[in-house]
């Protein structure tokens, strides 16, 4: 077998990978496995494991499978970053944090695949998780006050008026 | 027996990064130069800035301001990464007076937190990281779904965001060749191993980071705590395999550890690979308690400082192979005097 970078001494330097359980190996021969160690493979790169070649590899194992190719009308980018989801399919990256909302059908599905869950269990922002919880609150007295209105009971209803009020001023902080 | 059962030695790192991005604004690679810098002035003010007692002790580093030599001798430190170079024009780190923390900005998301202790302190790692963490919260809006949770430029990141690792020194299974069957098990687990130079068996300086590969649907302690059951497991064999070799050939293990010593001690001429071997069979030595006169952190120094740039730095010019060859057993020659 032929070096696959300078294609002219034999390979007899072989390096396999496994990345979720993909395999990718690499034939160099020993002078171009030594000038890649100089300066690439010889540190242990703590951050290669999230290259994208690997996670592309996988994604186009995904998209032959599903034939997501058929399924999605082209025009449909991102509002805010404008990426379409062919530039996902090719770089592997979404291009901001409404990608996620706009090819929420798309992603889903590979978001199973890559770590067999959809729904985060961990850490929730501080600040992000007081918003949330803030619309929870109000959706939840909103309720109320449609029960209360619909049985008549004015003053609590008042109440739960000037409650919702108080934390929809938070909200616009 | 004369073992010595310290899991910090076969530990040589904990580290754990977390990925965070700001929301409103798109991803790194979709960012002009001046929207990056607003990016690294943003999440720079965050920490720099902040009341916190530790404020004082971080420092920003624009990528553009260094030499190339300087930023990859920061990627041998494990402080910055490769892909953060690719787009230096855009990247800057925000480091601590120690080095064990480093705040990448900019790489594929706008912040990348890690932090790195010694030894086997993974879960130490991650409540530093996490306090960090909530520190820039103070300032920043992150990008967050409550079902993918944070919102990460690539979706293999989503969920917690978290990166945890170790470093482990694995000679003795890499030697017997079972370091395959660890491959193929920790995959299983939903974690990664990954050698350095070559296949399994043949990984250069017996060094192998672990990590979990999973960060979405588990909390972050469950993800370090199914790290650390796993790593114990692999150190157990590591010893029991150690002890096994050593019985058969005692003789041979000490006589292969003390010309490696011998080797680093007198040579001019060391090429990376000979040296990380080498380096690797007497940490074995000092590990076993075989050789009793080196401290392991001076192999620990040596990991960095023999690598290209590093080394370059050290020696103040750049060289071509041959000369760093030359520097580096000087280095070591001195190093281990």
């Amino acid at each position: 077998m032929l070096c696959q970078n300078c294609n002219q001494r034999e390979a007899n330097v072989h390096i396999t990978k496994i990345i979720n359980g993909v395999k990718q190996e690499l034939h160099l021969c020993e002078e171009c496995a030594r000038q890649q160690n100089e300066f690439n493979i010889n540190i242990i790169n703590p951050f290669s494991f999230d290259s994208p070649m690997s996670f592309q590899n996988i994604l186009e194992g995904f998209f032959e499978m599903m034939n997501y190719a058929n399924k999605i009308p082209e025009p449909v980018t991102c509002p805010v970053c404008h990426q379409s989801f062919d530039d996902f399919k090719r770089t592997g990256k979404m291009g901001c944090a409404s990608c996620y909302r706009t090819f929420n059908n798309e992603i889903t599905p590979i978001i199973k695949r890559v770590h067999g869950n959809i729904q985060h269990t961990g850490k929730v922002p501080k600040r992000t998780g007081g918003i949330l919880k803030i619309k929870r609150d109000i959706e939840r007295l909103k309720e109320e006050l449609r029960i209360a209105v619909m049985n008549e009971e004015y003053e609590k209803a008042a109440k739960l008026r000037d409650q919702i009020k108080e934390l929809e001023s938070k909200l616009d902080k | 027996m004369f073992f010595k059962n310290n899991n910090n030695d076969i530990v040589l790192t904990s580290r754990v990064r977390l990925a965070r991005n700001i929301d409103g604004i798109p991803f790194p690679q979709k960012l002009s130069e001046k929207e990056a810098n607003k990016v690294i002035d943003q999440v720079a003010d965050s920490i720099l800035n902040s009341n916190s007692a530790i404020a004082h002790e971080f420092r920003l580093i624009r990528l553009k301001e260094l030499r190339p030599l300087e930023r990859i001798s920061m990627v041998e430190k494990h402080l910055i990464s490769r892909d953060l170079i690719n787009e230096y024009q855009k990247g800057a780190v925000i480091l601590n007076r120690d080095e064990n923390v480093s705040i990448m900005i900019n790489e594929e998301d706008h912040i990348r937190l890690q932090v790195i202790y010694p030894g086997f302190k993974i879960k130490d790692a991650y409540d530093f990281a996490s306090k960090l963490d909530d520190l820039i919260e103070e300032k920043i809006q992150y990008a967050y779904d409550s079902k993918f949770g944070y919102l990460t430029s690539c979706p293999t990141n989503v969920g917690t965001g978290i990166r945890a690792s170790v470093m482990l020194h694995l000679p003795a299974l890499t030697m017997t060749g079972n370091i395959n069957n660890i491959f193929n098990t920790v995959v299983q687990v939903g974690m990664t191993i990954r050698g350095i130079y070559g296949e399994g068996s043949n990984a250069m300086g017996n060094i192998y980071q672990i990590s979990n590969q999973v960060t979405l649907g588990l909390t972050e302690e469950e993800i370090i705590n199914n790290l650390i059951a796993v790593t114990k497991k692999i150190i157990d064999q590591e010893l029991k395999t150690r002890e096994m070799l050593f019985e058969k050939k005692s003789v041979e293990i000490e006589d292969d550890i003390y010309r490696s010593l011998g080797i680093l001690k007198y040579s001019r001429i060391l090429s990376t690979q000979e040296c990380l071997e080498l380096l690797s069979k007497v940490r074995l030595g000092i590990e076993m308690g075989i050789i009793k006169d080196i401290d392991v952190k001076k192999l620990n120094d040596l990991l960095t400082n023999v690598q290209p740039a590093t080394l370059q730095l050290i020696e103040g010019r750049e060289l071509d192979v041959k000369e760093r060859d030359i520097i580096r057993a000087k280095i070591v020659r001195e190093t281990l005097r």
